[in-house]
């Protein structure tokens, strides 16, 4: 089942065009990364999937549903889409349960004692039931991380982006970020990673996308990509970064 | 007569002068705070921005003495003139729309870049979550802006405490009119202005150090301090 399909996306800037024209679908339980040098679009492209950039044409249809249309509610559809940021983004005035609760319970999908107790669960898996009630500026880089993932997944999505979720993080903590992410795939869990982990990409991924200059330029299986490239923009990329 | 003397004939006058002073600078903070928060909102929307824009502009561009005299004299002389009606202020009425109107423009200014400093990845991951804007600005954007505006907040409210000293010229006995008015009865000038400037810096010094005491405690309740 095809969960997002795009068709002829175009995002600019002003003047900058950003994304030209891109087409893609992503199936349901697929994990696509898309890698890319900086400035391609990847991160544009997916933050438009959930409209927090506002694609200038072209259509986005996540689960039959026709995102880029105004008229069907932007706030409803995020609640089953969830995102993971770079910067983590977690709310530091609330402690990781509140953080991690405060979505579910303000959008009543579930009562407190449920979302804490769900959110809990959650905290277990990722290794960090303990921390439940202190502030993010108290955790690691990676830890933060790890509660920004279990935030998202509080809400029940069915989709997951992730946008660079280990470049701001010290070497040594991008392992625990990656584990978690390699149980969700492991979950059938349809995710879309914007990532420079050319290892994540190739052992946990079932399609990578390459983008250069608001394109896809190239796109197939771990294998094909990484190790038989035909396009030489996708050549000269991997060579630098491999 | 000397400091003392002046200190013992006068200190019950001084007393319920620096109470009016006070009592001035507390019935205008409410007022200014609702303004500042009312005119900062309408910063914020495409179709009342210009509310914003005319407010703070008159405000900032206009001496706060010329604003009273304008509301105390110039509000009821219309009246009169173009509605026939004997209307008039209090003194005191006129001083806290006056202070009200002033401090507003530039809470609302400081509300603006409080929340304009929160993090835009802020509002982002709300969003993300499905949380609609004001939802997200209520529980998310507000909460953190709060915290940064009160050192600034505190700081206004110190400026409209020494405004009300403009208030004098319109006859409210507050701190500076009532040393004018002793001013008058005994010639000591120097001994006078000490006193009620040692009196404004009393006040002052200990709303700073309630400030300081707020913000400690807002920036340790929430482990922002590690």
């Amino acid at each position: 089942m095809i969960k997002v399909k795009v068709s002829n996306l175009k995002k600019n800037y002003g003047d900058l065009t950003v994304l030209k024209d891109i087409n893609i679908e992503v199936h349901e339980g697929e994990v696509v990364c898309l890698i890319g040098p900086s400035g391609s679009g990847k991160s544009t492209f997916l933050r438009c999937i959930n409209q927090l950039e506002v694609a200038t044409d072209g259509s986005i249809i996540v689960d039959d549903v026709e995102i880029t249309d105004k008229k069907n509610d932007i706030n409803k559809l995020r609640e089953n889409v969830g995102m993971v940021f770079q910067q983590f983004n977690l709310f530091p005035h609330l402690t990781v349960l509140q953080n991690i609760t405060m979505a579910p319970i303000e959008l009543k999908k579930m009562n407190k004692a449920q979302a804490e107790e769900k959110a809990i669960e959650l905290l277990e898996k990722v290794g960090l039931a303990d921390k439940k009630d202190v502030y993010p500026t108290q955790l690691s880089g990676g830890q933060q991380q790890r509660v920004a993932i279990v935030r998202a997944l509080a809400m029940n999505p069915d989709l997951m982006l992730f946008d660079e979720p280990t470049s701001a993080l010290d070497p040594e903590m991008v392992g625990e970020v990656l584990d978690v992410m390699k149980d969700l795939a492991k979950q059938k869990m349809t995710m879309i990673v914007v990532t420079h982990e050319m290892g994540f990409a190739r052992e946990v991924s079932d399609r990578v996308l390459f983008m250069d200059g608001g394109y896809v330029v190239e796109e197939g299986s771990p294998e094909d990509i990484f190790t038989n490239p035909k396009n030489p923009r996708t050549i000269s990329f991997l060579n630098k970064v491999l | 007569m000397n400091f003392i003397d002046i200190l013992k004939d006068y200190w019950p006058m001084l007393l319920e002068a620096a109470f009016m002073t006070i009592k001035l600078t507390i019935i205008t903070l409410p007022f200014a705070l609702i303004l500042g928060l009312l005119a900062c909102l309408c910063g914020m929307t495409k179709h009342f921005k210009f509310i914003n824009v005319i407010y703070l502009n008159i405000v900032r561009g206009t001496p706060i003495l010329v604003q009273v005299f304008f509301i105390y004299f110039g509000i009821p002389s219309v009246m009169k003139e173009l509605f026939n009606m004997p209307f008039k202020f209090t003194a005191i009425t006129a001083g806290v729309i006056t202070l009200s109107l002033n401090a507003g423009a530039y809470l609302s200014e400081i509300f603006r870049s409080g929340i304009q400093a929160v993090n835009k990845g802020q509002m982002e991951a709300a969003r993300s979550l499905g949380l609609p804007y004001h939802k997200a600005m209520t529980k998310v954007i507000l909460p953190q802006a709060f915290r940064i505006v009160v050192p600034s907040v505190v700081n206004q409210f110190i400026i409209t405490l020494k405004d009300t000293s403009i208030i004098s010229v319109i006859g409210l006995t507050e701190l500076t009119f009532q040393g004018k008015q002793i001013v008058a009865t005994t010639y000591k000038a120097f001994y006078v202005w000490i006193m009620v400037g040692i009196i404004y810096f009393v006040i002052i010094y200990l709303l700073t150090k309630l400030s300081k005491f707020m913000e400690r405690r807002l920036s340790n309740d929430k482990g922002k301090g590690k």
